[in-house]
This record gives C-alpha cells, structure tokens and sequence, in this order.
C-alpha cells in the first residue's frame, strides 16, 4: 500500500499548477464565464500544445499514451483552479467512449482530432427526468436505409453550443436496454442547443434533434448494446468529477485556514478562537477522506480492476462531504465569502453542480448496496 | 500509487483471519464488540503469543517480529473483524512495548518485552485522575525518590485491564516544584506490589472493562521508571499517537456493522427482507461507504508509522473520524431493531445478541477514552493546520 505519487506524476502536477497559476487566475475564469463560449479557444490550443486533451489517447492518435490515474492529478489540479470549459467533457465523454468502443475508423478520426486540440466533444445522455438510467431514454433513433433519424430532446449536456461531435445515447430497440450510442456531427441539420443558466456558469445545454440525419457507420459500439458502454462512462465521469472536487476541496480548506490566520476580530486572529480550529479541523477531515477514496477509485480505474463499489463510495462522499465543507467555508469566511467578489464563490458554485452530475449520492448508496448484496 | 497490498501481505491476512474462524469453530471464544478491551482471555492472549503476533512491529534484534505497522495493522483488522479477546495484551503491544523500546534502558528492554511477548504481561494504563484527565499534566499522583527507588502514592480512575492487570504504566508527578508538564515521569511496575489496590469501574454498560487503581505508599524499585525523570510528559506524547492510531476505533464493533447487514437480510416485513427496503439500504449503504473512508485515513497513520514519522496530525484525525462513524453504526442499528433495540443480551427476544443497545451505550465513550475528539480537533488545527494556538 503506497500513498505517494511517482516522480513523473510529481511532475506533471506542477507543471500543470504552474500553467494554470499563470494562465487561469480568477479574472480570466470571470470573462470566459461571461462570454458565450464558455472557454478561451486560446487556452484551449495552448492546454493541447502541453498534451493534456491527447494525455490518455493512445500515441498512434498523436497522443500521450498515459494512464487514467496521470489524467486524475491533472483533473485535480484543473479542480484546484475551477477551469471552465470542455475539457472534461471532450476526454471523459468524448474520447474515453471512442477509446472504449470505437473501430479503427472511429478512433483514428475522432481521437487524433482530439488529441490535436480540434475536436470538442460532448455526450447527450441525459432527458427531461434528469437520471442516469436506461428507461429514462426517450430520444429515438428510427433505422432509414444506411442512416438513423434521430428525434428527442436532450438536457443538460455539457458544452454542447461548441461542441463538434455530440455523443448521444438513443433508443434504437423497445427494449429497456435497447439503446444506442451515435456520434452526432454538431453541426447537423436539426440539431439545436440552447444554453442553459446554470448556478456555476458552465455551459450545459438542452439539446433538440428534430430528424437528425446520422449515418450508420457512426454508431459507436454495437447496436442495442449502447448501455453497456454508458455505463463504464458514467462510473468513469463519476470518479472524475470526485477528482475535480478533491482539488476544488483542498483549495477551499486551504483559502479557510489562510483566512482564520488573517482576519482578526475582537484583537485576535479568528483561527485562534476554539470552534474556528473545530470547524477547520473537520475540514481537514472531510477532506483527507474524500483525497483518500477518490485515489483508491481512480488507481483501480486505471489498473483495470472492477471498482463499482469504490467508485461509488467516492462518489457519494463527495456529494456529501462537500457539502459539509462548503457550509463551514462560509461560516468561517464570513460576509466576505457571500459577496461575488471573493473566490469562494467559484468552489461553492462548481462543487455544489458537480454533486449530482453521474449520480448523486442516493444513486451511488443504491449500487453500494448491490454490491453489498443487498 | 497502489491500494493493495502485497502477496505477502494478503498471506498474512489469511493466516490471521484462518487461525480466528478456527478458534470460533472451536468454540474457543465467541465474536463480541469491543473485545479488543472487553474481552480479557490470557488463554487466547498466550496462543496468540505463541505465534508471535504480539509485539509483531518490535524490532527482530530486540526479538519483534521486525514487521512494519501495516502488517500489524492488517492483523488488527482481522482481530477486530472477528471479534477477538485481545484485551489481555492489546495495550501493551499497541503502545507501552513502544514506549519501552524509545526509552527503555537495556536491562528494561531484555526484561519486560519479552514477558509482553510471551503473553504474560496484561498492562493497564494508568494516566487519568478524578481531577486530571485531558488536562493530563495536572495530574497529582506523586512518585518521592528514595535511597533505592520511589515512593508513590495516589489515584488512577479508567485504568484499562482491570481485574486481570498484572502490570501497570504509569505517568505520574516527581517534582511538584516546576511547571507542571516538566515534572512528570513514567512508571512501570507489577501491580503485585504492596499497596496497590485495584478497584472495579463498572461502565454503562455494565461492563467493568476499566477500574480505579488505589496506590499506597507503593514501594516501586529505581528500575521502574522509564526514560528520564521528569521528562514523561514529553515521552508519553509519542506514546498517546500509538494508542489514537489503530483500527479498534474504527471496527471495535464490526462484529455488530456484520450482525445487522445480516439481521436485515434474514428479517422480512411487508413480505420482503429489510434490506429491500430503500431506506435500510441507503442507510447500511452509507455505513459502508463511511467504514471504507475510515479504513483509508486510519491505514495511513501506519504508513506514516513505516515512514518514522509521528503521526501526532493523522492519527487524531483517523481517531476523531472513526469514533464518530461507530457512534453512527450504533444510531442507525438502533434505528433499524426498532423495538428490539431496546432488549438487552440475556433478554428474551433479545435481536442480534443485543449487540445495539450495547454498542450504543458503550459508543459514548469513543469519542472521549484516548484523547477527546475536542482535544484532538485543537491538535489537528494547531499541529496540522497551524491556526494558532
């Protein structure tokens, strides 16, 4: 048992906290937030110049070759500093599936695109009802001659208004497992997104096909066995978005702690009084658990090990015990925190919309017990 | 990074948990809750003795078994997984061979840990008073030299071993004169002596895992004490890390987190099993996702153990947080029995041993033996997070 990251992980953790320092301070993420994009296509080519979009593509796809726990610290530190844009969803639910399911075709186009920094990619899974389950699909994918007419309406779809292939998960068969994965081109005829308001400002969409015209040979995977595929996407996103809240997390103890040591009142600094160190302390806690189970999650992801049940523990921690953390940040913070101004604000909003994307922690308690055999 | 362990490692694991399920099967003892410091066996303490599995982390020159703190850490779990009557040599290996080992003298060393390994050592720990508890360097319990040793004189309340105490540590004040943390020594002697009188404390439970220990005019020989004179309140700190740092206070009552998965798959209401039911298995679900949070934080203390670190920050935040969980597994126990939560052990109907009603009891007292999590959050904050203190 080994806590400690190797040399070259150490390595592309301050590389990657050194790059977003510099290039991701606050006011940058303030405008990219305001504008309609919702990411810097600027930052973006440079994030692919450092090989992160390619990090875990294969490197006949022109990318780094690297493993699911190299790509966990970079989604840490991308945490760390509340990044906006596409890049979870173009790896995750993007290149991760091609990866997974894709033929030879699929993977030498859509992944050297990726690889490259040309590509955004995005998955359309969720409907109206806003679950992560198989009879929640009503969006139809109707057989014509060598295409697929696609028609439903898709939620919360991350980065879909730039996205240049959307993923989307259909119901090919009546039966309850009868669904398919396509890879949409964006730009097609009767496909539209609408940009949501959401409470952390990224761009999630509603997303309509109205007979979406899709060629058979875009179907990822096999026919009626899409499912499976989401998912593996679902447990993987789900580990990922724990690594984004363990860094978002670690940040807000830290800024905490660094607060109670600045702020005085009454003649003193806050951190001196009892309950400030309790609450930190409790932080402290919260959060060391939440690092803890994450990495076990994301070590056996990346070793190929069956981790359904790590997985979801990770995941129902962090919906949990974020919360916990959040609320104590504030208290501690003060007025100051409650104001727009201030940074805590950034991790408030990103962490709190991360808690019930893949899963809550009801969804995740759920496949803990079936684990458990119960 | 890796989350397993080695072949080795799970060799061990097996070996443990193979020679427990026998023991069981034997009908030698049965799993019990907190038997880690309920369950007083010297027949089980001197078997497993025999195997050499006390003083496991001791060095090999020293005759431990030279193995690191992971290793006695996974020996522990399965210990505590089945329930096992460690009590008898639990202290002494978790804390006061340690102590011997950083500040024994030689002749200390070759005397007393090989008769903790041998299994005929069962220490109590005497630190608390009436009046000095997590205040512990307020303690009044004198120890006077003499021409050929000291004289001490005093009480001790929650002394750990009880009636089977046959040896007891000590920390106790030898120079009334300077600020209170500077004049304190540790002890270590027979409780045979004249003198000492060991009185039973009989906790909520009904239990009587603890007693007061009575010392008067104990007559103790120079060789007793442990370390420098007046130097115990700076020693024993390490010593306190040792006792915060293990897996008991996470799964001294797995046997009942075990009882009540199995409770609710037998038991059917409504014509199904309880663990159909969506709110039982959010909740027993919960109680697993806490236990794994906890046996990651906790088995990072040994890590850092095998590091040579103190683990003075880690170990308070795995105590702080496994307590805690145990008070939730008995809440949400009691919460299932419903009624039956209300039957004790020997009561007719009694559900599951009546393991919950008396972990729930017993649980109060986690968050406050071996340092308070109050105590223990001050240490996290100023140690680990700076704040001032």
């Amino acid at each position: 048992m080994n806590l400690k990251l190797t040399e070259e992980q150490e390595m592309l953790k301050s590389m990657a906290k050194d790059f977003l320092t510099a290039k991701y301070p606050k006011t940058v993420i303030k405008e990219i937030q305001a504008g309609e994009k919702g990411y810097s296509l600027g930052l973006w080519k440079e994030m692919a110049g450092l090989g992160w979009q390619g990090l875990v593509i294969p490197e006949k796809f022109g990318g780094n070759g690297m493993s699911f726990q190299d790509l966990s610290i970079l989604l840490e530190e991308m945490g760390r500093f509340c990044v906006p844009g596409p890049f979870f969803a173009t790896v995750l639910l993007g290149a991760y599936p091609v990866m997974d399911a894709g033929t030879e075709e699929q993977k030498q186009e859509y992944l050297t695109k990726i690889a490259a920094g040309k590509a955004v990619c995005t998955i359309a899974l969720n409907e109206m009802d806003g679950q992560y389950t198989p009879g929640s699909i009503e969006t139809k994918a109707i057989a014509d001659k060598d295409d697929y007419i696609i028609t439903g309406t898709k939620m919360f779809v991350p980065s879909a208004n730039v996205a240049d292939y959307i993923l989307c998960v259909a119901r090919t068969s009546d039966k309850p497992d009868g669904i398919s994965v396509f890879v949409v081109d964006a730009a097609s005829a009767g496909l539209t997104s609408t940009v949501l308001k959401t409470i952390d400002s990224e761009k999630l969409c509603e997303v309509s096909f109205k007979n979406v015209r899709v060629p058979k040979r875009n179907i990822l995977g096999s026919l009626n066995g899409g499912w499976q595929l989401i998912e593996k996407t679902i447990e993987r996103a789900a580990i990922a978005k724990c690594c984004d809240t363990a860094g978002g997390m670690q940040q807000v103890l830290e800024m905490t702690v660094q607060y109670a040591k600045d702020r005085k009142q009454f003649d003193q600094p806050i951190g001196k009084f009892q309950i400030i160190q309790h609450y930190c302390s409790n932080m402290a806690i919260d959060v060391d658990g939440l690092k803890f189970v994450t990495n076990q999650a994301a070590w056996l992801k990346s070793e190929g090990l069956p981790c359904a049940k790590e997985a979801s523990i990770a995941k129902a921690w962090a919906s949990e015990a974020s919360d916990r953390v959040l609320a104590l940040a504030h208290q501690i913070h003060g007025a100051i925190g409650v104001t727009i101004d201030h940074d805590l604000q950034y991790y408030t909003k990103r962490i709190k919309a991360a808690a019930a994307t893949f899963g809550d922690a009801e969804f995740h308690r759920e496949i803990v017990a079936q684990q458990m055999g119960l | 990074m890796d989350f397993r362990f080695t072949v080795e490692q799970e060799k061990f694991r097996k070996e443990v948990a193979d020679f427990l399920k026998d023991e069981i099967s034997k009908g030698l003892w049965k799993p019990s809750c907190d038997a880690w410091i309920q369950g007083q066996d010297p027949a089980f303490t001197k078997r497993i003795a025999e195997r050499g599995w006390i003083g496991l982390s001791w060095p090999k020159e020293l005759g431990g078994g030279g193995r690191s703190a992971v290793d006695r850490m996974i020996m522990t779990e399965e210990m505590l997984r089945y329930g096992a009557p460690a009590a008898c040599h639990w202290f002494a290996d978790r804390q006061i061979g340690n102590a011997i080992i950083h500040y024994g003298n030689e002749e200390q060393k070759k005397e007393w840990l090989p008769m903790i390994m041998r299994g005929e050592a069962y220490v109590g720990l005497g630190l608390s008073e009436p009046d000095a508890a997590s205040d512990l360097a307020s303690i009044k319990t004198k120890a006077t030299e003499t021409v050929d040793g000291y004289i001490i004189d005093g009480q001790k309340v929650w002394t750990s071993c009880a009636k089977y105490m046959n040896y007891i540590y000590l920390i106790v004040r030898t120079d009334p004169l300077v600020p209170k943390h500077k004049g304190c020594s540790e002890f270590f002697f027979s409780t045979k002596l004249p003198g000492v009188t060991l009185t039973p404390t009989i906790d909520i439970t009904g239990g009587e895992a603890w007693c007061e220990t009575f010392l008067d005019q104990v007559k103790v020989p120079k060789t007793s004490l442990i370390g420098e004179k007046n130097k115990g309140f700076y020693q024993v700190v390490n010593q306190l890390d040792y006792e915060r740092a293990g897996l008991e206070r996470l799964m001294g009552n797995y046997v009942l987190y075990d009882a009540i998965i199995q409770f609710t798959k037998e038991t059917k209401r409504n014509g199904q099993p309880l663990c159909k039911e969506p709110s039982i298995r959010g909740k027993l679900a919960q109680l697993q996702i806490e236990l794994e949070v906890g046996r990651l934080l906790t088995y990072r203390v040994a890590l850092v153990i095998d590091e040579k670190r103190a683990p003075n920050l880690e170990a308070s935040m795995a105590k702080v947080y496994s307590t805690a969980y145990e008070q939730h597994l008995a809440t949400l126990a009691m919460e299932i029995l419903g009624l039956y939560g209300s039957l004790m052990e020997d009561s007719k109907y009694a559900a599951i041993h009546g393991l919950a009603p008396a972990s729930f009891l017993g649980s109060k007292g986690y968050s406050l033996q071996a340092g308070t999590s109050e105590i223990l959050r001050n240490i996290i904050a100023q140690r680990g997070l700076g704040l001032p203190a």
